[in-house]
């Protein structure tokens, strides 16, 4: 037993290891935590998979051995006794029990034998050579009973849990018979030696299915790599279902499938939801992740160099790669994730300081909190890689988003997978179309605009007496020249015009007399876009002024876009992919079976008390004596009332 | 002659039964056929099963511990009146006034809180004093601060579905919630074991460690705003949770009683607050007691937790890390078990090894969901 104990607390600490260090990552993550060295020792030690290593499955064997072996050894003698009544206790013997008492007397041993009897004990009784007799009773043996069940149910569950894990995979990956495969081919062309057959008694896989295809294989992780599992029959994801609740979590996920026996032809069809997986000939089908599965998508291609030109529709699908041609350059765009619904929290942050006691004492009161959670709509990734393989990578929401009132369609840009995105903001006009602001983009890109749009800028400044007849052509040429300078390369354009040329101290008084000639003259400029577009101009009013700001900005920041193209999603049709877990694991039921021995066991273990009574009869001497598996005040109380009752029957003999 | 001598003897079970055991199984029963009649057709199978089973149990758990008769009914009525005061309305919580100072289920959540700290301060007046009179008062404080504690999640429970039809569910379901169960479990069992041993001078260890309970359960709510209700992740949506969770916390509240016992034991052999404490082998009894308790109930916690991963995630086992240390919590305690039974151990070695199992059984509660990232990542902080 203490070989056992010792084992188990081995076990109990290993275990600890594998909750420390996080099992079963892929193996370039853990070389990037530790280092070659370490990386290296960790992984002769099998420190990325503790509980199915060899020397941990060793341990968990040794534990069964020696549990078997303890039951084994002890349990014939239990069982014997048990089943003894030990009547031939010698007076001696009795006499030394810690509960045990001569009383002066007699009684008729059949009244004792009831009465032992109707509390359940089962009596025997002795006839001694010296004339005595002996009533030896019992109960509780199923006390006993409780030690074998907790032991065989240890070696029951490890024996499950053996059948279950990975033991026959690791032999073969030792012997080299199964070789994990670490390259990232089509599946079929996975060759055998990394191929599992459906004959494999147990495994745990998973595999990703797009509505409308089918699988009939999964994928175990193993090690730097991992292997094709084949399966007895065929799922095909019919339709994925998500649900999310009124605050944005989500609240259902559910696969529509139909899985179809290769031998037979049978056909299942089910749906499969968290929690509620579906069994079929001992494969239990899971709903584990989802995600998308490749979406044809519509997308309207602005080209930036060339603003003038109207959008090109092109097509795509989610999740593949295309070639793309912009302005004489091949480059690749690379489609992530369509993601059709995204939750986003627009609340404020940071307002909690300010609460007063009452406010907290209201919140600390209210179980419902209205969170400004809200779905912003669809959204897909995608990166444009150039010639030489540099990327930039951009989140295209579709849908207008509100924000402070206005709305604008937004789109993020990042250089390196690990920056956080840079959102633009698009102003949109009236019919939520971002028309209009390439209109302007286009205007402000278009010279020859610029002497009307000086003219028209030119003429309000004198009307409103801001400057002089002789000033006119001076301002005309101003105006011009910050166009021009803010068409090349936005604001950072005059900043670094006034950082060359401007003195330090005129800087800011010069900034403001651009900034203001900017902002005078955009209305201007899309006036003269809209007029030459044959579009109603932009009613005058703060929303309009706004827009005209924003498109400001938003110019400005294009130059940092990165992009020869600015494509907007403008259709898509969805289509998802299920993540299905798919297990075989025979070992089940044994540790069911072994877990409910456990606590039958452990219940008779701790709440049957064994107790054994014995009623030594000589003619005016009655010895009664007690033993408990436990020593404790229940025995001194029933061995009290024994004792009483005895006592009271003596004196009630006639 | 025979017949006097039987009758000294134990009366059967079903005639040790009163009047009173009768009543409160009639009572129990009726709550739960209204509840079956009107609620039948939001509960699967399963969930009638739940039900059944919580019935007999309730009668059970009535019938063997004789205070449970009195506390159950007063702490469901009070739900019931928070409830009714509600009209379904959950804006009331915070205008109706019987609502917003005692029966909404933060404000008895937080009473619970109060009567907790201060039955802690009237044990430890009594226990220094060596004042029955106030020992009792402690003990009836701590039964106050259960009833609005078990009411609270009644009314919690309800709270959940006036906030939407698809939002209601048992409140075990985050750390906040567990933590109330935790205290109130744990104070439970505790005044069990207070009345059979007549010791309550334990009561001033053990409610300490409800004291750390309840402050955490304050700092949770005020800081982190823990307390408000969510929606269920999918993977929770499982008639399961009702009985995993609620097993688990028998199996937490035992063992951390126990340790706070091996604390008091402790104290007692290096001859601190001497003649003030309970006499060390009921100290020793109650700790081993009420380990044997927390073991049965974390053995099956845990066997019902793999019975709902096979559901939920797949396998049986997944070395989780939350399963892993339920694993080590396990051993500890079996080990424990076995060297008090097989190898007779008593006194200090035992008592340090229930402190000690207290800090195991804490990671193996809230460590992992602070340190460690698994799949039981929604009770995190």
């Amino acid at each position: 037993m203490r070989f056992a104990i010792g084992l188990l607390t081995i076990l109990a600490i290993a275990s600890i290891i594998g909750t420390v260090l996080k099992q079963n990552e892929p193996y370039t993550n853990y070389a990037f935590e530790f280092g070659q060295f370490w990386f290296l020792l960790f992984e002769k030690l099998g420190l990325y998979d503790v509980y199915h290593s060899g020397w941990f499955l060793t341990i968990l064997a040794f534990l069964v051995l020696s549990t078997s072996l303890c039951i084994v050894r002890n349990g014939p003698g239990f069982l014997k006794e048990m089943k003894a009544y030990r009547e031939k206790a010698s007076d001696t013997s009795l006499s030394l029990m810690s509960h045990s008492v001569e009383l002066d007397g007699e009684v008729e041993p059949e009244a004792v034998r009831e009465r032992l009897q109707a509390q359940g004990f089962s009596v025997k009784e002795h006839q001694r050579e010296d004339g005595s007799r002996v009533l030896a009773a019992k109960k509780g043996a199923a006390n006993k009973l409780g030690y074998f069940f907790a032991h065989i149910a240890m070696v029951v569950i490890c024996i499950g849990g053996l059948m279950d894990g990975n033991l026959p995979l690791k032999l073969g990956e030792m012997s080299g018979r199964v070789v994990p495969e670490t390259r990232n081919v089509p599946q079929s062309q996975i060759p055998a030696q990394s191929r599992l057959s459906a004959g494999n008694l147990s495994y745990r896989g998973n595999v990703t299915i797009a509505e409308n295809r089918s699988a009939d294989v999964v994928f175990l992780n193993a090690g730097k790599g991992y292997l094709v599992q084949e399966l007895p029959f065929a799922v095909t994801l019919k339709q994925f279902h998500v649900d999310y609740y009124s605050n944005g979590m989500p609240k259902l996920f559910a696969s529509d499938i139909v899985v179809t026996d290769k031998a037979t032809g049978k056909e299942t069809k089910a749906t499969v939801k968290v929690n509620h997986p579906l069994v079929v000939d001992g494969v239990a089908i899971y709903q584990a992740s989802f995600g998308d599965g490749g979406s044809p998508l519509e997308l309207d291609a602005w080209n930036l160099a060339q603003p003038q030109l109207a959008p090109v529709a092109i097509k795509g699908v989610s999740q593949a790669a295309q070639p793309l041609r912009a302005n004489g350059q091949a480059y690749t765009l690379e489609f992530g994730d369509l993601k059709v619904y995204n939750v986003e929290n627009m609340a404020k942050t940071g307002m909690d300081g300010d609460k007063t006691l009452a406010q907290r004492m209201n919140d600390a009161r209210s179980v419902k909190h209205e969170k400004a959670l809200q779905n912003v709509g669809p959204s897909i990734t995608y990166k444009l890689r150039d010639g030489q393989g540099q990327a930039h990578e951009y989140h295209q929401y579709m849908a207008p988003i509100m924000q402070e009132g206005a709305s604008y369609q937004i789109s993020g840009v990042r250089r390196q997978v690990s920056e956080p995105f840079q959102y633009l903001r698009l102003p949109l006009d009236d019919e939520l179309s971002i028309k209009r602001f390439m209109r302007l983009n286009a205007a402000l890109a278009t010279p020859a605009l610029y002497d009307e749009v000086a003219r028209r800028t030119a003429d309000k400044a004198m009307q409103g007496g801001a400057i002089s007849p002789e000033m006119r052509a001076q301002f005309e040429s101003s105006v011009k020249w910050v166009l021009a300078r803010f068409s090349e390369g936005g604001f950072p354009a005059l900043e670094n015009f006034l950082d060359e040329r401007v003195p330090q101290d005129k800087r800011q008084a010069v900034a403001q007399t651009y900034v203001k000639i900017l902002q005078g003259t955009v209305g201007d400029l899309m006036a003269v876009a809209d007029s030459r577009a044959g579009v109603a101009p932009l009613a005058a009013e703060q929303n309009s002024y706004r827009f005209l700001l924003d498109s400001l900005v938003a110019s400005s920041a294009l130059h940092d876009y990165g992009a020869p193209v600015y494509l907007q999603l403008v259709g898509f049709d969805q289509v998802q992919a299920s993540g299905l877990q798919l297990t075989r694991s025979p070992g089940k039921n044994l540790v069911y079976l072994g877990s409910l021995l456990l606590v039958i066991g452990i219940i008779l273990m701790f709440y049957v008390r064994e107790i054994r009574v014995w009623l030594v009869f000589r003619p005016g001497r009655l010895r009664l004596a007690m033993t408990s598996n436990r020593h404790n005040r229940d025995l001194d109380r029933d061995f009290d009332r024994e004792r009483d009752a005895l006592e009271t029957l003596i004196r009630e003999q006639p | 002659m025979s017949s006097t001598y039987r009758l000294a003897a134990q009366p059967g079970f079903w005639r040790s039964l009163d009047l009173r055991d009768w009543a409160y199984a009639l009572f129990v029963l009726v709550v739960c056929a209204g509840a079956f009649y009107q609620y039948d057709h939001f509960m699967d199978v399963y969930e009638e099963a739940i039900l059944a089973g919580s019935a007999l149990s309730l009668v059970a758990l009535g019938w063997f511990w004789k205070p449970w008769r009195w506390y159950f009914p007063l702490s469901g009525v009070t739900s019931l009146l928070a409830i009714q005061v509600y009209e379904h309305d959950l804006a009331r919580a915070q205008s109706a006034f019987l609502l917003k100072y005692m029966l909404s289920s933060q404000s008895s959540i937080m009473w619970m809180c109060t009567l907790f700290v201060l039955a802690t301060g009237v044990y430890w007046a009594g226990l220094l004093t060596r004042s029955a009179t106030l020992q009792r008062m402690g003990s009836g404080l701590t039964w106050a601060a259960c009833v609005m504690g078990l009411a609270g999640l009644g009314t919690r429970w309800y709270e959940s579905y006036l906030i939407g039809a698809d939002v209601g569910h048992i409140p075990v379901s985050n750390l906040y919630e567990v933590f109330v169960l935790f205290c109130l479990v744990t104070a439970l069992m505790y005044l069990y074991y207070e009345a059979k041993f007549a010791a309550r001078q334990m009561g001033a260890f053990v409610l300490l460690i409800i004291s750390a309970a309840v402050v955490f359960i304050v700092w949770y709510a005020f800081d982190r705003q823990a307390h408000e209700i969510q929606p269920l992740i999918p993977a929770l949506q499982s008639w399961w949770m009702k009985i995993h969770v609620p097993a688990n916390f028998v199996g937490y509240g035992a063992f951390a009683i126990a340790a706070m016992l091996g604390a008091a034991e402790l104290m007692a052999m290096r001859g601190w607050l001497a003649g003030k404490l309970p006499p060390m082998e009921v100290m020793d009894e109650v700790m081993y007691k009420v380990i044997a308790v927390g073991f049965l109930f974390f053995t099956i916690a845990t066997v019902l937790g793999a019975m709902w991963a096979a559901d939920a995630w797949g396998g049986y086992w997944s070395w989780d890390p939350k399963e892993t240390w339920a694993l080590i919590v396990w051993l500890n305690y079996a080990a424990w078990l076995h060297m008090r039974l097989v190898k007779g151990w008593r006194g200090a070695p035992l008592a340090w090894w229930a402190v000690v199992g207290l800090f195991i059984t804490t990671f193996a509660f809230i460590g992992v969901n602070m340190f460690l990232s698994g799949l039981h990542s929604y009770g995190g902080l």
